[in-house]
């Protein structure tokens, strides 16, 4: 169907309407502010734990700072988790976006990469990149697509919640790679498969020297061009427009003519192909083989940088960063105060922006 | 003799899901996504060890337990109720919460970033496998029981009606008077307490805390909430059934039948089935997951 069938100008969903400075203003506030206070309801928390392990504030988040953006290989590892943050980040808020919440990013993170090193192993060892990173981007959409795809199908087809199924499909999916790994496709003695060796993708230290053990990668490069084909795609598509009234108001958007059914089922496709390309970032750029279980929570995670990015693949990008820093920033004091530190102020980050983010929005709205 | 056997091995392994199945069937009914079940049975379970080992009584263990998960449910509600938080996103972060806060108490308290020290547990202190050690456990009694408790809790109390009447209409609820965030905050305590003490079980049960041993029950038992279509006694049998596949898979080890990763997926393939409706379709409570403006 056409925008104007739905009684949508043409030009609406291409031109973006004229915006006075004040709104635009509001809601910057609006998507900031909740951050803010989340930061800093995690910096009082992490006060309190460093506190009650005898060691000082002051010092702990020094280190933390100097292990990730203060010295080259620290900053690599950070780009590196944010680099799949990105993508899970991205597969979660262009899910919610339409209305929809994927919990599946973590399955289907792990399905894609699965899928991009089963292509790997079969294609010959002398292939140019140039011929074999369009096949991984297809493989790793297409495992990380079908395994969201499942949810989407049974919530379009019979209405089953897609929190649940894809919660339940995480567990079952993980299972089987678990499975598939461990029976037919591991290296004796490992839980990983043999070397992928056509189209490995070159590590950042292979052209900035400092970088060197850091597992920073090209596929850093994909996450951002990724991010911007999201923006672009949402605000710039009718596909993307539809998806977006989906999400705001299935109902209205029904009644303007759109099929709400497929627009589910193809954002949660869509969804998991952008988890599933994360896959890469491991697979591709860094181990070159696929190990069981090396999503270890990045999909997860991903639900917390697409609620702090505030569904914006621009916010989605910062909010990668955030969480990373935070997560190799663990590692950094780990000496000083347990590693696990850093899992509680994540958690304290995610509940405090969910707590804010309706909080702040009725407090600025009693102010104006 | 082997019957027996299996049926006493499927019900200790069914005594965590029953506890954690009739909270999540509580916070459920009232209208609260029962996602952070797992996260306030490892808070139990940690909680509970380590009152256990201060104070030397398992029975004082119990109730750190139930002051752990109960905290971590009254936070979770205090979000979702009174800050109108997206439940699902404060659900999932309350699991994350209670693994980084078991692990950094843990290394705190017992300097291991694994496993706690031995605990004053229930049983023998050969945790053993026959109907002895079960019976002597008060848990697996209260564990049968609660079930019993909450469906009575549930179906023939004013609590329970209310309880019932938030989580399908809470507009009708407070038409007729009833405090529609009290019913739902009293509904979460409830449903960490129960599920605390599946961690608990846990705990005792093994004389020891060990990081993240939960190890996803609070998933299984979210699943069989729901393929027990939000009723304690079908939740119960949905938990019974997963522990008794589950109890197979480990007697069968041997014979190799089965690949283990194929009956893990048991509990959520069928939870899937019966969310998509193929035979008889499970409705959630119609205001889930909703809290009223």
């Amino acid at each position: 169907m056409t925008a104007e069938a739905a009684g949508i100008p043409a030009a609406s969903p291409l031109v973006a309407p004229p915006v006075d400075r004040t709104a635009r203003r509001a809601a910057l506030e609006e998507a900031i502010l909740p951050a803010v206070v989340a930061l800093l309801v995690a910096a009082i928390v992490g006060d309190v734990l460093i506190l009650s392990f005898g060691q000082s504030p002051g010092v702990v988040y020094r280190l933390l700072l100097e292990g990730t953006w203060g010295n080259a290989y620290g900053f690599g590892q950070v780009l590196y988790k944010a680099t799949t943050l990105t993508f899970t980040g991205l597969a979660v808020a262009i899910g919610l976006r339409a209305g929809l919440f994927n919990i599946g990013a973590e399955s289907q993170l792990a399905a894609g990469g699965f899928v991009a090193a089963l292509v790997g192993l079969l294609l010959p060892s002398g292939m140019p990149a140039l011929l074999t990173l369009p096949l991984y981007l297809i493989a790793a959409g297409a495992g990380g697509g079908i395994v969201g795809g499942i949810p989407g199908v049974l919530k379009a087809k019979f209405g089953a919640h897609e929190v649940i199924t894809t919660i339940m499909l995480n567990f079952i999916v993980l299972a089987l790679l678990n499975y598939l790994t461990a029976a037919h496709l591991k290296v004796e003695g490992s839980l990983h498969t043999a070397e992928v060796r056509a189209g490995a993708l070159p590590r950042l230290s292979s052209y900035v020297a400092p970088f060197h053990g850091s597992a920073a990668n090209v596929v850093l490069f994909i996450a951002v061009l990724a991010a911007i084909v999201t923006w672009w795609f949402l605000f710039r598509t009718r596909r993307g427009f539809e998806l977006r009234a989906v999400g705001l108001q299935p109902q209205a958007a029904e009644y303007g003519g759109i099929d709400v059914g497929n627009v589910w089922w193809r954002t949660m496709v869509l969804s998991g192909a952008l988890a599933g390309i994360g896959g890469l970032n491991f697979v591709l750029g860094y181990k070159h083989y696929y190990e069981d279980a090396f999503a270890s929570g990045a999909g997860f995670l991903g639900i917390a940088v697409a609620i702090v990015g505030r569904n914006n693949p621009i916010g989605v990008v910062l909010a990668a960063l955030v969480f990373a820093t935070i997560s190799q920033g663990g590692l950094a004091v780990n000496a000083v105060v347990p590693k696990q530190m850093v899992d509680v102020l994540q958690a304290v980050v995610i509940i405090a922006v969910a707590a804010s983010v309706p909080e702040v929005r009725r407090m600025l709205r009693k102010i104006r | 003799m082997i019957l027996l056997a299996f049926l006493a091995q499927a019900l200790r392994i069914a005594i965590p899901y029953l506890f954690a199945a009739s909270g999540g069937v509580v916070s459920e009914r009232a209208g609260l996504i029962g996602l952070g079940l797992e996260g306030y049975m490892l808070s139990g379970a940690f909680c509970g060890a380590l009152a256990s080992y201060y104070s030397g009584s398992p029975w004082i263990g119990l109730l750190g337990a139930m002051a752990g998960g109960v905290a971590m449910a009254l936070l979770y509600a205090v979000t979702a109720i009174r800050f109108r938080a997206d439940q699902v996103v404060v659900g999932i972060a309350i699991n994350l919460l209670a693994i980084g806060l078991t692990r950094f108490f843990l290394r705190l308290a017992f300097h291991s970033s694994s496993n706690s020290p031995r605990v004053p547990g229930f049983g023998a202190e050969q945790s053993g496998t026959g109907f002895g050690a079960l019976a002597t456990n008060p848990l697996t009694w209260l564990g049968v029981g609660g079930v019993g408790i909450v469906g009575w809790l549930l179906y023939r109390t004013a609590f329970g009606l209310r309880v019932r009447a938030v989580g399908e209409h809470p507009a009708a609820a407070v038409s007729v008077g009833i405090r529609v965030d009290r019913v739902r905050y009293l509904a979460a305590a409830l449903s960490g307490l129960l599920a605390s003490l599946g961690g608990a079980y846990l705990a005792l049960d093994q004389h020891q805390f060990t990081a993240e041993m939960t190890a996803g029950r609070g998933f299984i038992a979210l699943a069989a909430t729901i393929f027990g279509r939000w009723d304690p006694a079908r939740a119960a049998l949905a938990c019974l059934l997963f522990a008794a596949a589950e109890t197979l898979q480990i007697q069968l080890q041997g014979a190799q039948l089965i690949p283990s990763q194929f009956v893990e997926m048991i509990p959520y393939a069928l939870t899937i089935i019966a969310l998509a409706g193929v035979v008889g379709r499970a409705v959630p409570p119609a205001a889930l997951g909703r809290v009223s403006e």
